[in-house]
Order: C-alpha cells, then sequence, then structure tokens
C-alpha cells in the first residue's frame, strides 16, 4: 500500500547540535560523560569540542515526506542502523532529510505486515554526508485497518 | 582503564546494569528526544492498543546501550550501530547492558551487544563497529 512512497523524498532541514539539547538528551539516557557535556573537558579531548552521543540525531528534524502518511499511533520501530563517517559535533549545522527506501508486505504467522525502510541523511555545510540513518517502521494489521478506513 | 584496542576476539566490556525503569525515565527521554507517542508516558494510550502499560522508547534503550562505549570515545567511534527492537521494556524493568568484541580487522573492532532483562531475555541486540584512530 505504500510501494509507490518509495524515492520519496523530504527537503532539506537546517539542524543545530545544540549544547542544551545535547546535555539533556546525554542526560535521558543516563550517559552525562564530560565529552558530551564539558565545554573544558572537549576543548582538551582529541576532537578539541564536545560530540553527541550516537543515537543523538533522535533529536534531529528531517523534514516531510508530503505525500506519506504515517499513523503517528501504533506503528512498530522493528530496525534501526546508524552509519557515521566522524562523531557529530555540538554547535555544529547538520542538514537533514528523509527518504522511502523500500517498502514490502508479508504474510506470516503473526497475519499481514507491511515494512517501511526510511532512511535519513545528515550533511555538514558542505554537502559532505556525516551520518546515514535506517529505520525499519512495521504496520502492522490493526494499524492498516485504520488507515484504510 | 584498559585500551579498549587490548581486547582480543570474545572479551567483553564490562557489563552496566541499570535501574528498574521508571515513568519519569521516559518522559525525559520523550522531552530530550521529542518523541512523545504517548505509548511511551500515557498508560490509557497503551492499554488501547493491548498492552498492559506504557513501554519504553526503543531508542530510550538502544541509547542506554551505547553508554559502554562512551568511555572510550577519544580512541576511536561508534561506525555502525545496528539494532534489532525485539522486545518490549516495561515499567520496573531492570536491564543489563551487555557488549562482546566478536572480530577485531585492523582498526575495525566488531561488537556483539544486547540490553537483557531481569528474565534473562534480550530486549534489544544488534552489532557495534568501533573504529579505532591511528
Amino acid at each position: 500500500m505504500f510501494k509507490e512512497m518509495i524515492g520519496k523524498r523530504s527537503e532539506k532541514v537546517k539542524n543545530i547540535v545544540e549544547r542544551g539539547m545535547v546535555k539533556k538528551f546525554a542526560e535521558a539516557i543516563g550517559d552525562p560523560h564530560p565529552i558530551f557535556i564539558d565545554e573544558v573537558y572537549g576543548k582538551q579531548s582529541r576532537y578539541g569540542k564536545n560530540i553527541a552521543p550516537p543515537t543523538f540525531p533522535r533529536v534531529f528534524e528531517y523534514g516531510e515526506i508530503e505525500e506519506l502518511q504515517l499513523p503517528n499511533k501504533g506503528l512498530i520501530h522493528g530496525e534501526q542502523i546508524y552509519h557515521y563517517k566522524r562523531p557529530l559535533f555540538v554547535g555544529e549545522t547538520i542538514y537533514c532529510y528523509t527518504e522511502v527506501a523500500d517498502y514490502y508486505e508479508k504474510t506470516g504467522k503473526n497475519g499481514w505486515m507491511g515494512f517501511i525502510i526510511l532512511k535519513l541523511y545528515g550533511e555538514d555545510a558542505e554537502g559532505e554526508n556525516i551520518f546515514t540513518e535506517e529505520q525499519v517502521v512495521i504496520i502492522t494489521e490493526t494499524v492498516r485497518k485504520e488507515l484504510v478506513r | 582503564m584498559k585500551q579498549l584496542a587490548e581486547l582480543r576476539s570474545g572479551d567483553v566490556l564490562d557489563e552496566k546494569t541499570l535501574e528498574p525503569v521508571t515513568r519519569l525515565d521516559l518522559i525525559k527521554y520523550a522531552g530530550a528526544s521529542g518523541d512523545y507517542n504517548p505509548i511511551h508516558t500515557i498508560d490509557e494510550e497503551a492499554k488501547k492498543l493491548g498492552l498492559p502499560g506504557i513501554i519504553a522508547h526503543g531508542m530510550w534503550t538502544m541509547g542506554n546501550l551505547a553508554k559502554l562505549f562512551t568511555p572510550y570515545l577519544e580512541e576511536g567511534f561508534i561506525q555502525d550501530y545496528t539494532i534489532r527492537f525485539s522486545g518490549m521494556v516495561f515499567l520496573g524493568d531492570v536491564l543489563t547492558l551487555q557488549a562482546k568484541l566478536q572480530e577485531k580487522d585492523g582498526e575495525k573492532m566488531d561488537f556483539h551487544v544486547a540490553a537483557v532483562n531481569q528474565s534473562g531475555t534480550e530486549v534489544i541486540k544488534g552489532n557495534v563497529v568501533f573504529q579505532t584512530y591511528t
């Protein structure tokens, strides 16, 4: 039911790796290490600045894929993959967008399921890719019924 | 602290056992991440979907699991982090974070990682490829 969405992508959105947000995020995952939050520690580190935890891109906005109408409830996040060229630096600007990489359906012992593969990208100001993300989002029979209603 | 590069295949990082999961943990994560799906914070919404109560954000658990590597982030960085969300995490659950080095190929170290609940079930599992700096 989402097959025609494959290849659709969002417009790039400007995001900033904000110091306050990194601190809040690091605390929320119980990892308030000084490499993330202490400015002096960051300056003296090999990076010369603070970095962000690897799952921090959860905070970013990636823009909307206009045609893709997903319910905001009842979807299952099945898998999550991050690939980094380097860590994210606190204070830097990252341009993010997302695309529907694939869609397929399966009928197994748990009934009908739809799998949407979303790819998410983060680039620096020069257009150089810093990270890529892949999310597998599962649509169950129950959610599908809501969608077609 | 031991350097990560000194590890050999089959070696494990020190396990970390978290405090029992509380509602406040999930409210904090919702606020910090911007993921306000009510299934993670409001019981009634979770029950509407047939769950006994709220469940943790999978990304909260994934975020927690990565901290096994945080002490080594000046030695290298997490290049690939792959997770399958295989089980649900409920309030009061006690998670233990684990990482085991599977293979070392030059500067790349491939770890099997998992968060295991108090019943011994892996609630998330996957791999971390840690790239050390030369």
